[in-house]
């Protein structure tokens, strides 16, 4: 994948074919300490033991449920290859969390890339989804929830496309704001 | 002021609302994005991006667009699929913003099938 962003867009639609109806995304830019950490998790159905044990296999995939592989298996590569680290946990019945690390300065780490369009579009898929997102840029947060969203747009929907593009851009604005300061 | 504060989300609110109410008829045309590992890889992020813009952009209130998983065909992603009702639906490959901005214009919103990106009909 070219954007860690693209990765989380992925691992993100696996707790969505689950069965989750909230997504946690974190994501933070610790720059002074040379290290970016990701984590998505969600509440979704979970993986078996033995199934958890395969996860990072790029060959082990569930045609029937699609909830893994090639997916996490890119994405633990991507971190190994760039000083870091990829963790899977899982519970059945209760959801799954995936957390991964890279040495925010190595040379192989792919950039970050666009966040707000992975929003938008994760909006613009699955509506009837929630998204809790917070990025940490140097221990400044910025924290973006679309159950508070949901709540000032009184049943406007969030894939309505003037919406999307409006939280895309409040989005960019306030991540760049979070960068400046 | 910030887009996301309150008050820009009420105004925001305020303005889509009768957009809505148009909207809650049956959709004519259904526009999928297939968006499996395969298909983020390959740029199918946006692909929708684009889509979206063009929904922002149009005043037909009978479109609806939805993402999906992985059609099977990996190499020629990112793929897209028009359905429009008592036609066939086309899927189309190998698409990027300004592929899906023209099949937009021309097939969802005239109905004419851009055959030049399309993989096949079904």
């Amino acid at each position: 994948m070219k954007e860690i962003s693209l990765h989380i867009l992925d691992v993100v639609e696996n707790g969505i074919t689950a069965g989750a109806d909230l997504i946690t995304l974190w994501v933070d830019e610790a720059v002074d300490r040379n290290l970016l950490s990701v984590a998505i998790s969600d509440n979704g159905r979970g993986l078996s033991a033995e199934q958890q044990a395969k996860v990072s296999d790029p060959f082990f995939t569930s045609r029937t449920t699609r909830r893994v592989g090639m997916g996490l298996s890119l994405l633990k590569a991507a971190a190994e290859r760039c000083g870091g680290g990829f963790s899977f946990a899982s519970e059945e019945g209760k959801g799954s969390r995936v957390t991964c690390s890279f040495l925010y300065r190595h040379i192989d780490r792919a950039p970050l890339g666009d966040m707000a369009m992975t929003l938008e579009v994760l909006m613009a898929g699955y509506p009837e989804v929630d998204f809790f997102y917070c990025h940490l840029y140097n221990g400044r947060e910025f924290e973006f929830d679309t159950r508070k969203i949901r709540q000032e747009l009184e049943g406007v929907p969030l894939n309505e496309p003037a919406v999307l593009r409006h939280l895309k851009a409040g989005i960019e604005e306030e991540l760049e704001r979070l960068k400046e300061r | 002021m910030a887009k996301l504060s309150v008050a820009d989300l009420k105004a925001l609110k305020e303005k889509v609302s009768k957009d809505i109410s148009l909207r809650e008829g049956k959709a004519r045309v259904l526009v999928t994005v297939h968006m499996g590992t395969c298909g983020i890889a390959s740029g199918a992020r946006a692909v929708m991006d684009a889509l979206m813009e063009e929904m922002d952009a149009t005043d037909r209130v009978d479109i609806r667009v939805m993402a999906a998983g992985c059609l099977g065909m990996c190499s020629s992603e990112p793929n897209v699929t028009v359905e429009i009702d008592g036609e066939a639906p086309v899927a189309y490959q190998l698409m990027n913003a300004n592929k899906m901005r023209q099949v937009f214009k021309r097939h969802v919103l005239l109905g004419e099938v851009q055959s030049d990106f399309a993989m096949a009909t079904m």
